[in-house]
């Protein structure tokens, strides 16, 4: 097989975090393996959890001030809880959650 | 191979468990086995290495000696025979070279790139063929403590209790079931990293040719100061087979500090002018992130107790330096553990003054002695940030400086320099911490 070195020339297509979380093969579970106080949350005034998390699985109600939680998108580090302990981070059950192709 | 998923594991008793098939569990599992001990591996995700992590170089001294000549069959991508450790401001970078042909026969200086998908199912693999039991798909959720010992584990599934003489801990950076049991310091901002890495795909003679690598050699690149914005952390390039490993990791502290995202920080790093063109029509095929256990010497835990061991991550175990060297101290705990478990189990003793061989054990090897040496890398940073930024930035203005060419008399230029580093630098205070980072970093 011969390759087209033209096609390697061109810039790498910078992905938008939605497009990366894409790509990445999950089983999803009925319940959040993340919890957050919410009045601790709500005095956090950094709101850390918001940038902190590299799947973005926190996102701020503009509504009531309180912190919705993706869990879904979750690729499992941990960094939430580490970063503000006022989330709590499970686990998720055995089987579920995310299954790396490459790692 | 199909892994085990189901069995009815209510009140079984095996001599030992072990929390994790990354590399501590499986070399543990592996070790064990081979002498005949009785060993179940509990593993959460669906395979080996389905949830595991890291930027993506395997340093294989401890492998090689469970496992002589495994590159032979064993799913490494490329064995490193340069190295490059770069500094870059905004438009410019300098660096150290390293590339030996010293490095490009058996066994490869230990250092192999690796996808841990592939590499951790695989030594699972080994450990199974050897006797280990692997059941996957299986969460532990607390640790069964009787009278002050750990007699067992509490897992996800119905009935699903089961008891050892002995648990091994090898849960990984996220050391959920140590921390919430008391067994190791709170993780913290300051003693975990976040790292986040895209897997980007590119022909093996793309590969080749862009990094000037014949078959399968293998190149690493770091990346420090502006890299990352001068915090706490460093960017990376690791060529694998037909895919680069291309990331970032940040003491979770600098995140902060920046109010960043992880993965603005890698963007950032991917778009510098003297990266991008490294990834040139390269397709990102899979974005990952994980801890980095970056706990001091001084701040472990005893790593032993009544009925169970720390090993790998979840211990601390990662020589947070330049080395950045985690894997081979995850697997060199592997093997202590489970030289000790042996010893204590010739003497059916698994007492916590029995047990506390494994941590005799890591002192006398390398492995404590290297995190001795390296016990105030990352606060000495934190704590002298001109290590990081400053320095770095004036060496690449001076360096460069030196080199440009536009009829400046040499004498004049020299002049020059010598100007800006008189103007930017108090020679007292860099003396000083010159030599603090001979004794702390070095």
């Amino acid at each position: 097989m011969s390759i087209d070195v033209r096609e390697y020339l061109k810039p790498h297509k910078m992905l938008t975090l939605e497009e990366r979380l894409g790509l990445v093969k999950r089983r999803f579970a009925d319940e959040s393996h993340i919890t957050v106080d919410q009045d601790a949350f709500r005095a956090d005034e950094q709101k850390a959890v918001l940038f902190m998390c590299p799947a973005k699985v926190f996102e701020l109600n503009e509504d009531d001030g309180s912190c919705i939680v993706n869990y879904e998108d979750c690729l499992e580090c941990g960094t939430c809880q580490v970063a503000r302990r006022y989330t709590t981070w499970n686990n998720p059950q055995g089987g579920y959650g995310v299954t790396y192709h490459y790692g | 191979m199909a892994w085990k998923t189901i069995a009815d594991m209510s009140d079984e008793k095996f001599e030992v468990v072990i929390v994790g098939a990354g590399p501590a569990g499986a070399v543990a599992a592996l070790a064990l086995a081979r002498e005949g001990v009785e060993v179940l591996v509990l593993e959460r995700g669906d395979f080996p290495g389905a949830k595991n992590l890291f930027g993506g170089i395997l340093y294989t001294s401890v492998v090689n000696e469970l496992l002589p000549e495994f590159w032979e069959t064993a799913p490494v991508e490329r064995h490193i025979v340069n190295r490059r450790w770069m500094a870059l401001d905004e438009d410019t970078q300098i660096g150290l070279d390293l590339k030996s042909a010293k490095f490009d026969v058996p066994p490869y200086n230990n250092t192999f790139t690796a996808l841990r998908s592939k590499w951790d199912r695989w030594f699972a693999e080994q450990a199974e063929e050897a006797g280990a039991m692997i059941i996957c798909e299986t969460n532990v959720e607390e640790l069964i403590v009787e009278d002050g010992k750990v007699i067992g584990l509490r897992t996800g599934r119905r009935d699903g209790d089961v008891y050892a003489d002995v648990v091994i801990l090898a849960e990984g950076a996220n050391a959920l079931l140590a921390e919430r049991a008391g067994f190791r310091p709170l993780m913290a901002p300051r003693n975990r990293v976040n790292a986040v890495k895209e897997v980007i795909a590119l022909p093996p003679e793309i590969i080749e040719d862009r990094f000037h690598l014949e078959g399968n050699q293998g190149m690493a690149l770091e990346y420090f100061g502006g890299a990352v914005k001068g915090t706490v952390g460093s960017g990376f390039i690791y060529t694998n087979h037909d895919s680069l490993s291309v990331g970032v990791g940040c003491l979770i502290e600098e995140f902060l500090r920046l109010n960043m995202a992880p993965y603005d920080m890698l963007d950032w790093f991917k778009a510098h002018p003297m990266i991008a063109p490294l990834l040139r029509g390269g397709e990102t095929v899979e974005y990952a992130t994980k801890m980095i256990p970056e706990d001091s010497y001084d701040s472990l835990s005893d790593l032993y107790e009544d009925g169970l061991l720390l090993i790998g991550d979840c211990a601390g175990l990662v020589n947070p330096s330049i080395h950045h060297e985690g894997t081979n101290l995850a697997m060199a705990s592997g093997v202590a553990a489970a030289e000790t478990v042996l010893a204590a189990r010739k003497a059916g003793d698994f007492s916590k003054a029995r047990l506390a061989e494994y941590r005799a054990r890591l002192e006398d090897s390398w492995v404590m002695k290297d995190l001795k040496r390296y016990r105030d890398t990352v606060h000495f940073l934190l704590d002298n940030r001109e290590l990081i930024d400053e320095y770095p930035d004036l060496a690449i203005r001076l360096i460069r400086r030196y080199f440009t060419i536009d009829d400046t008399p040499k004498d004049d230029v020299l002049k020059e320099l010598w100007k800006m580093i008189r103007s930017e630098v108090n020679f007292l205070k860099m003396a000083r911490q010159m030599w603090r980072a001979r004794k702390t970093m070095l």
